[in-house]
């Protein structure tokens, strides 16, 4: 089990993390880290749904794969995942109902969100369930730094606080930043950031090489 | 059916420019970044959007007072999202028989867009402001439109943009961002349009 595809446990949970991570990578999944990250609140709300819609569905949807028949398992895995999001969505109405009043339609959308299908298709389909719950894991986990970096970023330059404590003074905001257009500007930017920290690395690579 | 004209012209109108499904609500945005290298292929996923969006917008709306008359209203997500592929399958099928010069130029984006979620959104959004039937049909119709002319303008300046030289760092999807930050810059000044 533990070396089925020659995967280890390890590598498949950590996989979305950065090499793979949903969003600054694979740009999937993109609507509610653009639309509900105007605060580190609404982010962490969005990031937890989302990312136990994924672990769960993907569990469930590779314990079920072999019956399933080849041509219909779209409709089916959604089914499957529109189910789970159904029971995450009368959970928050219940327990944490501000939050879901500001998260709004973006809790049903998680169905439509592609990152869960995916998984499913590229990865639950194809793998034993403890495998599929940690791949669904580390994408979520993925999916969750993403857009709380996102949300705080911009929490912080709209308000001057992280999670409503005050970091700094309100002299320094950038007001565009909490309007739609700031959502595209941050990621824009972060992914422009990471590049380039992914191209220092491996330059600092080659010469450590060379120098070899 | 008590709003006139005028008021069903200012939701349409709204829907598509103040309210735009990509630029200031974030819906599709999927297909708003992975179809939008070439004009021709945004075109025609706009088509098909437009003729899903509409169709599944006003299906949602009846079935809706039936999942309300039943009190299975629970069922809502469930029952949209299958309607949504249902009915793209349906299209797919449809379109194929009946005009196929159409189904090639679609390709592969009619089958995507049952995971669009600015079908799916349409159709929350429009129960969540609970409105009548004739409020349905221009709100869909107006999202609809303003996800087409959002996506065209879009691919329009990536073409555009393509054959330009970029900081290295920023090739590719974060220019694409920063293209998308300026033209939903753009979008905002149509706030001042319509009364809040």
């Amino acid at each position: 089990m533990a070396n089925q595809n020659g995967e280890t446990n390890l590598a498949v949970l950590t996989a979305g993390w950065i090499k793979q991570n949903p969003t600054f990578v694979q740009v999937l999944g993109m609507c509610p880290v653009l639309a509900v990250s105007t605060s580190a609140e609404n982010a962490l709300g969005m990031g937890l749904a989302t990312l136990g819609v994924l672990a769960i569905s993907n569990l469930f949807i590779s314990f079920v794969r072999n019956i399933i028949p080849n041509e219909i398992r779209i409709p089916v895995y959604i089914s499957i995942i529109a189910a789970f999001v159904t029971m995450v969505n009368l959970l928050m109405h219940g327990y944490t109902y501000s939050l879901w009043v500001s998260l709004g339609i973006y809790i049903p959308l998680i169905v439509v969100n592609c990152v869960p299908l995916g998984r499913a298709e590229a990865f639950a389909s194809k793998h034993g369930p403890w495998k599929s719950f940690l791949d669904g894991l580390g994408m979520g986990i993925g999916f969750l730094g993403a857009i709380m970096l996102i949300g705080i970023t911009r929490e912080l330059f709209d308000a001057g606080t992280i999670f409503g404590y005050h970091i700094w003074s309100s002299a320094y905001n950038v007001f565009v930043v909490a309007l739609p257009p700031g959502a595209f500007l941050v990621i824009g930017l972060y992914m422009g950031l990471f590049r380039y920290i992914g191209k220092m690395r491996s330059q600092k690579k080659v010469q450590g090489d060379e120098s070899k | 059916m008590n709003a006139n004209f005028g008021e069903l012209f200012a939701l349409m109108f709204s829907a598509m420019l103040v309210y735009n499904f990509l630029l200031s609500r974030f819906l599709g945005m999927c297909s708003f970044f992975g179809v939008s290298q070439k004009i021709d292929t945004a075109v025609g996923m706009s088509i098909a959007v437009i003729f899903v969006m509409v169709v599944s917008g006003i299906s949602a709306w009846v079935l809706n007072l039936l999942l309300v008359a039943w009190h299975i209203e629970f069922l809502q997500i469930l029952v949209f999202v299958l309607v949504i592929a249902a009915l793209v399958q349906f299209i797919e099928i449809f379109v194929k028989k009946t005009n196929p010069v159409l189904y090639n130029a679609l390709g592969i984006y009619l089958p995507l867009i049952t995971t669009n979620c600015a079908v799916l959104g349409v159709v929350f959004l429009n129960l969540n402001q609970n409105y009548d039937f004739l409020q349905t049909i221009f709100n869909t119709v107006g999202s609809a439109l303003g996800y087409a002319l959002a996506i065209i303008l879009f691919a329009s300046i990536r073409e555009r943009l393509s054959i330009d030289e970029l900081p290295p760092v920023f090739e590719g999807m974060p220019a694409a961002f920063i293209t998308a930050f300026v033209l939903s810059m753009g979008f905002m000044a149509f706030n001042g349009m319509i009364k809040a």
